[in-house]
């Protein structure tokens, strides 16, 4: 199959794989996010979702709004589920009993179902190398249930199990970096997205798919209700996490790391942390040392991305 | 919807048909309402790409018409990121009711 040229007058005409009607708050990240990587390809797609907001907003009994085969069985194992599907469709081409069509399958699930919960079944089901995708929209906290700190919580945000008060400035510890460890899974791709830069989403969905074997992609995805910021915010804060270096746009193809869009100018995080709610408190006086210890923490990562990029001979090509 | 009992629903909650959500009308929820402003408009489709409710209807020809009402939450994402045309801004939020 050609690859579909991302042009968004020819995208307007197609016709949306994931509908309206859906549950999910008003200025919500991820039906931006889900949306972008249906209209990527003209491919048949199977998707499994793991527990989480998308999930209980967008199929809720007798009302979907997805208009591919979907499948929900629990928390922690959309990878194990889609795994699952993929082998069984494998095994019917084989069999004869039905016709190849190039099916793709895709897993959706949020920060909590792919970084806590749902992590074993993920680096399970990429070891054994299975012929599908991953995609995470990271929102930072389990949203869902009312904004309970994950292992994706930014350091220093105030979730409702970490709050910020006279005990703990917001959560004490780092965030992990997931994309790192999937990229140390050694798949053949990796990658780091943001809805606001959909052009870059789009193509690396698209690369994706045209690679046979396990793939992931981390997407940001902003949720106003927990980050405590408007709700018509959601693209320009996408679009601040990576002008800010926080949320940095990279892809990791067969262990070669790509920095795919590098921010004209690094802006400082405070532009991206001062619309949110929860990064309230770190502007207090008391707190000026963690703003100083984030700002560090970011220039680091960053620094160590480009050393990796430089490594790698891939940073003339941008 | 008509009421449905448990002999006449699919079992194993399997729902039959695809993109059903479009029979719930999620514009009750709106608040605020998006305004589209043709003249100020450069057709350049951000609002259509970043709408979290696919209610920026675009006719046969990849153009935008009007917005769908019937399922705009009113978030206001659209009119934040609108380049518009001169400074001007092609969608504007306003009240609903007034």
């Amino acid at each position: 199959m050609t690859t579909k040229p991302l042009k968004l007058r020819e995208l307007a005409k197609g016709e949306d794989r994931f509908t309206h009607g859906h549950r999910m708050c008003s200025g919500c990240g991820a039906p931006i996010i889900v949306k972008q990587v249906l209209m990527a390809t003209d491919y048949p797609i199977i998707a499994s979702n793991a527990t989480g907001c998308l999930e209980v907003s967008t199929c809720i009994q007798q009302y979907t709004a997805w208009k591919i085969p979907w499948i929900h069985s629990a928390f922690e194992n959309a990878a194990a589920t889609i795994s699952g599907v993929e082998a069984m469709y494998k095994s019917l081409v084989k069999q004869g009993k039905i016709e190849d069509k190039q099916v793709k399958f895709i897993a959706f699930g949020g920060d909590g179902g792919t970084y806590d919960i749902g992590f074993q079944s993920l680096s399970g089901a990429m070891e054994r190398g299975h012929d599908m995708m991953y995609i995470c929209y990271d929102n930072g906290a389990y949203m869902n249930t009312g904004i309970q700190r994950s292992s994706a919580t930014p350091f220093g945000a105030n979730t409702t199990t970490c709050p910020a008060g006279d005990i703990i400035p917001g959560k004490p510890q780092q965030r992990k970096d997931l994309t790192r460890i999937m990229a140390a899974h050694g798949i053949p791709y990796v990658a780091q997205a943001s809805p606001a830069h959909w052009m870059d989403l789009m193509k690396k969905v698209q690369k994706a798919f045209e690679i046979k074997g396990p793939k992931f992609m981390n997407v940001i995805s902003p949720c106003n209700r927990g980050w405590r910021s408007r709700t018509d915010d959601a693209i320009m804060l996408s679009k601040l996490a990576v002008d800010t270096c926080y949320w940095p746009l990279y892809e990791v193809e067969n262990g070669v790391l790509k920095i795919t869009v590098k921010p004209k100018e690094k802006k400082p995080i405070v532009d991206f942390l001062k619309p949110q709610g929860r990064f309230k408190h770190l502007f207090a006086p008391e707190n000026a040392a963690m703003l100083l210890q984030i700002q560090a923490d970011i220039d680091s990562e960053w620094e160590k991305l480009q050393k990796l990029a430089a490594f790698y001979g891939t940073e003339e090509k941008q | 919807m008509s009421k449905k009992f448990w002999e006449t629903l699919p079992q194993g909650s399997v729902v039959l048909e695809a993109g059903s959500s479009a029979k719930f009308k999620t514009g009750t929820w709106r608040s605020v309402r998006p305004k589209w402003i043709e003249e100020n408009c450069i057709q350049c489709l951000f609002c259509w790409m970043y709408c979290p409710d696919m209610s920026v209807k675009v006719n046969a020809e990849g153009k935008r018409e009007d917005f769908n009402y019937d399922y705009c939450k009113g978030c206001g994402i659209c009119a934040l990121e609108c380049p518009g045309k001169k400074g001007k801004k092609a969608i504007v939020m306003e009240e609903e009711g007034k």
